[in-house]
């Protein structure tokens, strides 16, 4: 499993964010997570990265192990490096094309050139951008369409070289077409990452997802293979919010 | 959006059992001509069949439409899903009846033949099965269309019955083979329906289970392989 989560729980004041979710997230799979608004989803998204503590009144019990390891006895800038995290929104560095995807390996001590370029490249072709920037690679990365920034942001992402990457709604300002593209990178990447999709776009959850996790009011009610929760889930809670009959 | 696909299901509820109906009506006509030799009435039958083929296709147009524009999914997905094949299923059983009056239109115009094949029953059987598979869609009854599974098992013993008498039969009144042949005919006719019917209620049982029970006779034990 790259995720174990046993008992979690989260608070912010007196607002139970979550509550006893229990669940593993096995490797090299797409695990959707769907949910009404105010049902935890995102919450327990950042939770895998610790990126819940940069809020106030913060507080969680329970055990969240990646590979293993115990994420809050592991330093945070080396987890964030391991768990990526592509934005609803893409925000591009206000930098070249090529400085964005070459920011974070900078950051983690990446000096040379030479290095730097292997890197871009790598992670361009990853993402399946490289074809449409190869030759644009000084442009300003505002300069991209929507989606082609929200795949420059999923590069730049794929530049440290992550276990793991979360996405928190990649695609709820996209066309069709730049969905599909988004969709087929990510279906691509699971063959060498573990990804976690958090999505309002309960389609996009069975077209891509392996497993499908549903939440409401901060619990997880159904964690299944996501062809079941679309044919015949088990919870009568997760019939009517796919089924659009209430969320 | 939600309202909206719930509107249109109830509308194709209400489609599919207007269908079944007329396929009912078709096969009990059909059957009735057969037992009172009245060829009028099971030449209607072969005229009215193409009323069933207009209903199937508008009924499928509905299911594929509500496929493409509101994208189902889990118990929604399985009544479409299910109906576009009752529907397909129905169509068949109107087909097998006009097969049925064909046969009952030319047995009308030969000399009765004695032998003591018990149609009434048969008939009684297949037309139950298909009014309680039809029961079972409306009420999403899944222990009802369990019974019509298991039903299936004796309409086929009959058939094989009927298979014999009409051997010996032909044995003793060689002069009548062609009256025979198409008297078994009826026979292999009614036990398609049976089968049509037992597809249908294996198609209701997914509909309300989510479980694919074709091919799993141990489900149903009294049901043995089809012949």
């Amino acid at each position: 499993m790259k995720f174990s989560l046993r008992d979690l729980n989260v608070w912010f004041g007196s607002v139970h964010a979550l509550t006893d979710v229990t669940m593993d997230i096995p490797a090299n799979e797409i695990l959707g997570v769907i949910g009404p608004a105010n049902s935890g989803k995102s919450t327990f998204l950042r939770t895998l990265n610790r990126l819940n503590e940069l809020k106030p009144n913060f507080r969680m019990t329970g055990d969240v192990r990646l590979s293993g390891a115990d994420i809050n006895k592991t330093d945070v800038d080396l987890l964030r490096k391991k768990v990526g995290m592509v934005f609803a929104l893409p925000l591009p560095l206000p930098l070249s094309v090529f400085d964005n995807v070459a920011y974070g390996p900078k950051m983690h001590g990446v000096r040379t050139k030479k290095r730097q370029k292997e890197i871009v490249e790598r992670a361009l072709k990853e993402a399946y951008l490289w074809d449409e920037v190869k030759d644009r690679l000084d442009t300003p990365a505002s300069k991209l369409s929507g989606g082609q920034q929200q795949r420059l942001c999923m590069a730049r992402t794929l530049a440290v070289e992550p276990e793991v990457i979360l996405f928190d709604e990649p695609c709820s300002g996209l066309d069709p077409i730049s969905t599909a593209k988004i969709e087929d990178t990510m279906l691509r990447l699971k063959a060498n990452y573990t990804l976690v999709l958090v999505t309002n776009n309960v389609h996009q959850a069975s077209r891509v997802a392996d497993k499908t996790a549903f939440f409401l009011s901060g619990r997880l009610i159904e964690l299944d293979d996501t062809d079941k929760i679309f044919t015949a889930p088990s919870d009568k809670r997760t019939e009517d919010y796919i089924g659009g009959r209430f969320g | 959006m939600a309202e909206h696909l719930q509107r249109e299901i109830r509308e194709m509820k209400k489609a599919i059992l207007e269908i079944g109906a007329v396929v009912e009506e078709s096969l009990h006509k059909a059957v009735k001509a057969l037992q009172e030799r009245d060829e009028k009435l099971a030449k209607s039958v072969i005229d009215n069949d193409v009323e069933i083929d207009h209903m199937e296709v508008d009924m499928e147009e509905e299911c594929l439409k509500v496929l493409a524009l509101h994208q189902p999914v889990a118990s929604d997905l399985r009544l479409i899903v299910s109906i576009l094949k009752i529907n397909n299923d129905l169509e068949r059983i109107g087909d097998l009846a006009v097969n049925i009056a064909e046969r009952a239109a030319f047995l009308a115009t030969q000399n009765a033949i004695d032998i003591p094949l018990d149609f009434p029953l048969m008939a009684e059987k297949t037309k139950a099965m298909l009014r309680k598979s039809l029961d079972a869609l409306v009420n999403g009854d899944s222990r009802l269309a369990y019974e019509v599974c298991a039903a299936d098992d004796e309409v086929d013993a009959i058939n094989r019955q009927m298979y014999l008498q009409v051997q010996d039969a032909i044995r003793r009144h060689p002069d009548r083979v062609e009256s025979l042949i198409h008297l078994l005919s009826v026979s292999r006719h009614m036990e398609r329906i049976a089968d049509h019917a037992t597809n249908i209620a294996e198609d209701v049982i997914y509909m309300t289970e989510g479980e694919i029970v074709r091919h799993r006779t141990e489900d149903y034990p009294s049901q043995s392989r089809r012949v």
